[in-house]
């Protein structure tokens, strides 16, 4: 059955547009450009399939590549990123909008990737950690983390990296109480705050210059 | 100290080490154990804690990473003796070995105060060292002594593995390795040949390394006494990290666990109510205690968890905190179960105080449960396939997880292998196995398929194993100018008991130190000091939280003294510089270090007033003061200084780094931490009802390292006992409110 579905979506998704398909259900992964000859059927078939995935299918940007997803419209998109496309840099830490870890941007906004529901994200741009820079280009912000030594047990950091990286594009020159307002709903047990806001002050005073 | 006294802990000590099976002799004692590393091709091990690869060198550092820094500090001890550069370092952390196992931490539980009795500390270890390697065999990360039980041992690895590799290239050379000198991860001849460790590693391993190798004076160090950019950095700033539920395994699916309310309970019935029917939703397990779920994705198995009906044995204990602490107030009432300071008649001096109604100074002090609240919940990846079961999860006791783990689905240790990943936190938490065991009966019921098992943090919050709820009653007697008298009395579940029951299926016979410890192991000359302990039976799961017994003792403690203090006008610094400087020089220090930072005796602006606290914990001597005002009614917590005396400091940057998470943790629990019990169950769920300090309301943390202290004390813990006094003091000192409950939330009204 989800063998088919997926065959459905990618019918649809091919005739409507992307040459290059991602489709990806919790069982199937469909790549590329498969040929298909169009048949009366086929065009039943695919009506059916288009309703289908009007339901239960995403599009969407994630870190610069475009996905479609099949799965539940309400499951948050944390789990989607976690689960399902196996980006584990997105961390859970409440399912509640409480601690910030979940953090990531929507269409260039902070969001907690644990309230959003994935089915409201069709044709959004999605950055998440891995996005944001990697272990051989780190972005100055990144560079300032590592030089103030900032993480300790680590698993907030990436929300705190996210929520700080938008501060930053908002607001180039932020003060403490700045920093405060845009950061205080992201929870650290480890208490890495003060090298935190530290950091962020360090990445400003860079990319000002 | 009285003779008779240090008599009768050297007897504990060795009863203690008598039923740890010391009759057995020791012989078994002497083998070593077995390296336990098998390297893959390419790879070769010159001793358990170091393996030779094609581009560098793996260090094993054998406890657990859960932010403390551990991993960095223990390569560099090795990294140091074996000549490596630091960007050819990895840290490994090894497999669950008894060859890693932690000595010191067990001799933390021995009923010794820790600066005052270095002989017995001495023949405590090595007791314990016995005991354990016998009966326990338990590799665990805890107690802050990781770096102390280290030092000796893992430069001597790292020493040994540097012989080794020079004899080599001496044999190959036919050079005298006297002739050889090291550097870089190479060996070189004095024309300026090189080779480099890879190439030399196989030869090596055939060498018997000596046994005591020599090691460098700490003057010569290049890299042990430096700020050292952390191994685990990078990975933790760009999400690629694993911890234990982004282990990325092919066909994986998702699993969480409810369990029982009732801490402690079983599960007597369960009714599925279809929700094995649920969309993604494979298979629902019965645990015993708890229910699973397994599914597609995460929240599928979380939100069938909520439609599962289960009737659930019924609560052990009494259902509302307000009994609970009556169970415990109870205690105090009852014989003590230890006296462990009884210096002259602090009785006698109390009752007379009391019959003159003079000088008298009496106070209950009462602080809450508290949940450890990692910033990850509990989780573990699990695979049962081919009749092995593999887990990939963060914990601070390996081995006890691997084998408890393997008597709970009937398996042997010996086919449980324990990946131990990254950890969210731990500050204790991850020293149990609940989780671990729950992840692998998970995998047993569906062989072949990986399971990703995450707690919801509403499951975290109702099920951890508590810090204790504790009450202390005091009674102190003033003299001219210092205290002459005090007498305490702490009530409070054992941690020692607890853990001990579930580590090993027995309490030690011993007094229970974690009880007391942050009490009557304080340094201060005091004629009359008798501290006792009273363990109430609440039948609430208490377990190590950071800093353990001095999470409470110090708060009761070092709040009491102020209040003798300010009950005959002396200034709380001074006074208790006067008991401090006699008994324990490094200590007083620290306090004068502290006060000087925070310019103590200062002029404050108005609406400004500091506290002050100290305690001397895990082997380590730690002062604060702490600065608070008045922000039209509201209290900002402005500034926190803080002076430690470690001893000998390994990595400074690190140490600071963990006072300031030391500090900020026992805030959090000061401000807000409180867990309490409403029919039964836990009445807090998640950070909106179990809040933790923001940033916003975080202080400025200036911290000094000091280094007279004779012997390496901890950092990882050291931090947090003394903030709750120090605030809890310094918002006397700016209101006159004296705060003898936890939290304050409630009582003050912060900025």
């Amino acid at each position: 059955m989800r063998v088919a579905r997926s065959y459905f979506c990618a019918l649809i998704t091919i005739s409507t547009a992307a040459p290059v398909l991602f489709c990806i259900s919790s069982e199937t992964y469909l790549c590329g450009k498969p040929s298909v000859t169009r048949t009366a059927t086929d065009s039943a078939v695919a009506s059916i399939g288009w309703i289908w995935c009007k339901i239960y299918m995403t599009s969407l940007t994630i870190n610069d590549t475009p996905y479609v997803v099949e799965i539940e419209p309400e499951t948050p998109l944390l789990w989607v990123l976690r689960d399902t496309l196996q980006l584990t840099g997105t961390k859970y830490g409440c399912g509640a909008g409480l601690c910030g870890a979940c953090t990531v941007h929507i269409d260039g906004m902070v969001e907690r990737s644990c309230q959003v529901p994935i089915g409201d994200l069709d044709g959004t741009v999605v950055t998440t950690i891995e996005g944001i820079g990697s272990p051989e280009a780190l972005t100055v912000l990144q560079q300032e983390w590592v030089a103030g030594q900032v993480a300790q047990c680590g698993y907030c950091q990436s929300g705190q990296i996210m929520q700080a990286t938008a501060l930053l594009r908002e607001n180039a020159q932020p003060t403490d109480d700045d920093i405060d307002a845009a950061m205080s709903g992201n929870l650290c047990r480890c208490g890495t705050y003060p090298r935190l806001r530290a950091a962020i002050h360090a990445a400003a005073k860079r990319m000002g210059e | 100290m009285a003779v008779g006294k240090i008599l009768r802990r050297g007897f504990l000590i060795g009863s203690a080490a008598v039923a740890g099976g010391v009759a057995f002799g020791t012989y078994r004692y002497v083998q070593p154990f077995e390296n336990p590393l098998r390297p893959g091709s390419g790879e070769t091990t010159l001793n358990p804690y170091v393996l030779i690869t094609a581009t560098g060198v793996s260090i094993v550092t054998p406890r657990a990473e859960m932010g403390q820094g551990i991993h960095t500090t223990l390569a560099a001890l090795v990294a140091e003796e074996l000549d490596v550069d630091w960007e050819q370092v990895t840290a490994i952390h090894g497999p669950p070995s008894e060859t890693y196992l932690n000595a010191s931490a067990m001799a933390l539980g021995l009923p010794v105060s820790e600066y005052d009795d270095p002989r017995i500390r001495r023949i405590g270890a090595g007791a314990v060292r016995v005991a354990q390697k016998l009966a326990f065999g338990i590799q665990l990360t805890g107690g802050s002594p990781s770096t102390t039980d280290a030092f000796d041992r893992m430069r001597r690895a790292g020493a040994a593995a540097r012989i080794v590799l020079t004899e080599a290239a001496g044999k190959r050379w036919g050079i005298a390795p006297i002739l050889l000198r090291t550097e870089a991860g190479r060996v070189l001849d004095a024309d300026g040949r090189a080779l480099t460790y890879g190439e030399l590693a196989e030869e090596a391993a055939q060498i018997v390394p000596p046994p005591d190798p020599p090691l460098r004076e700490p003057a010569k160090w290049r890299l042990l006494g430096q700020t050292l950019p952390r191994l685990d950095m990078v990975p933790k700033v760009t999400g690629t990290a694993v911890y234990a539920a982004d282990v990325k395994l092919p066909d994986l699916l998702c699993a969480s666990v409810m369990v029982t309310p009732f801490l402690g309970g079983t599960m007597i019935g369960l009714d599925t109510n279809n929700a094995n029917t649920f969309p993604g939703v494979r298979q629902i397990v019965s645990l015993g205690n708890a229910v699973g779920v397994i599914a597609d994705n995460t929240w599928q198995a979380m939100n069938a968890l909520d439609q599962i009906q289960v009737t659930w044995s019924p609560p052990e204990y009494p259902a509302s905190t307000d009994e609970q602490l009556k169970q415990i107030g109870r205690a105090l009432q009852s014989r003590p179960n230890s006296t462990l300071r009884d210096d002259g008649l602090a009785d006698v001096v109390v009752e007379a105080a009391r019959a003159d109604g003079l000088h008298l100074v009496e106070a209950e002090y009462t602080v809450p449960y508290l949940a450890h609240a990692t910033m990850e919940p509990m989780t573990a990846t699990a695979l049962f396939k081919g009749g092995r079961l593999t887990i990939w999860c963060g914990t601070q006791a390996p081995t006890l997880a691997r084998d408890r783990a393997a008597a709970h689905v009937g398996l042997d240790p010996e086919r449980v292998t324990i990946n131990t990943t990254y950890m969210g936190g731990g500050f204790g938490r991850r020293s149990e196995t609940d989780f671990t065991t729950q992840a692998a009966q998970l995998a047993l019921a569906v062989p072949d398929i990986p399971i990703r098992m995450t707690w919801r943090r509403e499951e975290d919050i109702t099920h951890d194993f508590y810090r204790p709820a504790a009450i202390a009653r005091i009674s102190g007697a003033i003299g001219a100018g210092r205290p002459e008298a005090i007498d305490m009395r702490i009530g409070a579940p054992s941690v020692l008991a607890g853990q001990s029951n579930r580590m090993v299926g027995f309490a030690p016979p011993l007094a229970d130190k974690l009880l007391v410890e942050g009490a009557f192991d304080q340094p201060y000359a005091l004629p009359n000091f008798r501290v006792t302990g009273h363990v109430a039976e609440t039948g609430i799961p208490v377990g190590v939280w950071r800093s353990v017994g001095h999470s409470y003792n110090t708060f009761f403690l070092e709040s009491f003294i102020d209040e003798m203090a300010h009950s005959d006008a002396l200034d709380p610094l001074a006074m208790r510089l006067t008991m401090l400087a006699p008994a324990h020089t490094p200590s007083a220090r620290t306090l004068e270090s502290a006060a000087a930072m925070a310019h103590w005796g200062q002029e404050l602006p108005e609406g400004t007033a500091q506290g002050v606290a100290f305690c001397h914990c895990f082997g380590s001597s730690v002062a604060q003061v702490v600065q608070v005002s008045d922000q039209v009614g509201r209290i900002s917590i402005d500034h926190v200084w803080c002076a430690v005396d470690v001893g000998q400091a390994l990595d400074p940057g690190n140490i600071a780094a963990q006072i300031e998470s030391g500090i900020l943790f026992g805030l959090s629990a000061a401000m807000f931490g409180q867990i309490t019990f409403a029919d039964g169950m836990v009445a807090q769920s998640n950070f909106h009802d179990y809040e933790v300090l923001r940033i916003d309301q975080a202080p400025q943390i200036t911290t000094r390292i000091l280094q007279n202290n004779d012997r390496m004390g901890g950092v990882g813990e050291v931090g947090t006992p003394p903030i709750a006094p120090a605030l809890a003091n310094a918002i006397f000192a700016l209101t006159g409110q004296r705060i003898r409950s936890l939290p304050m939330a409630g009582q003050v009204n912060f900025a």
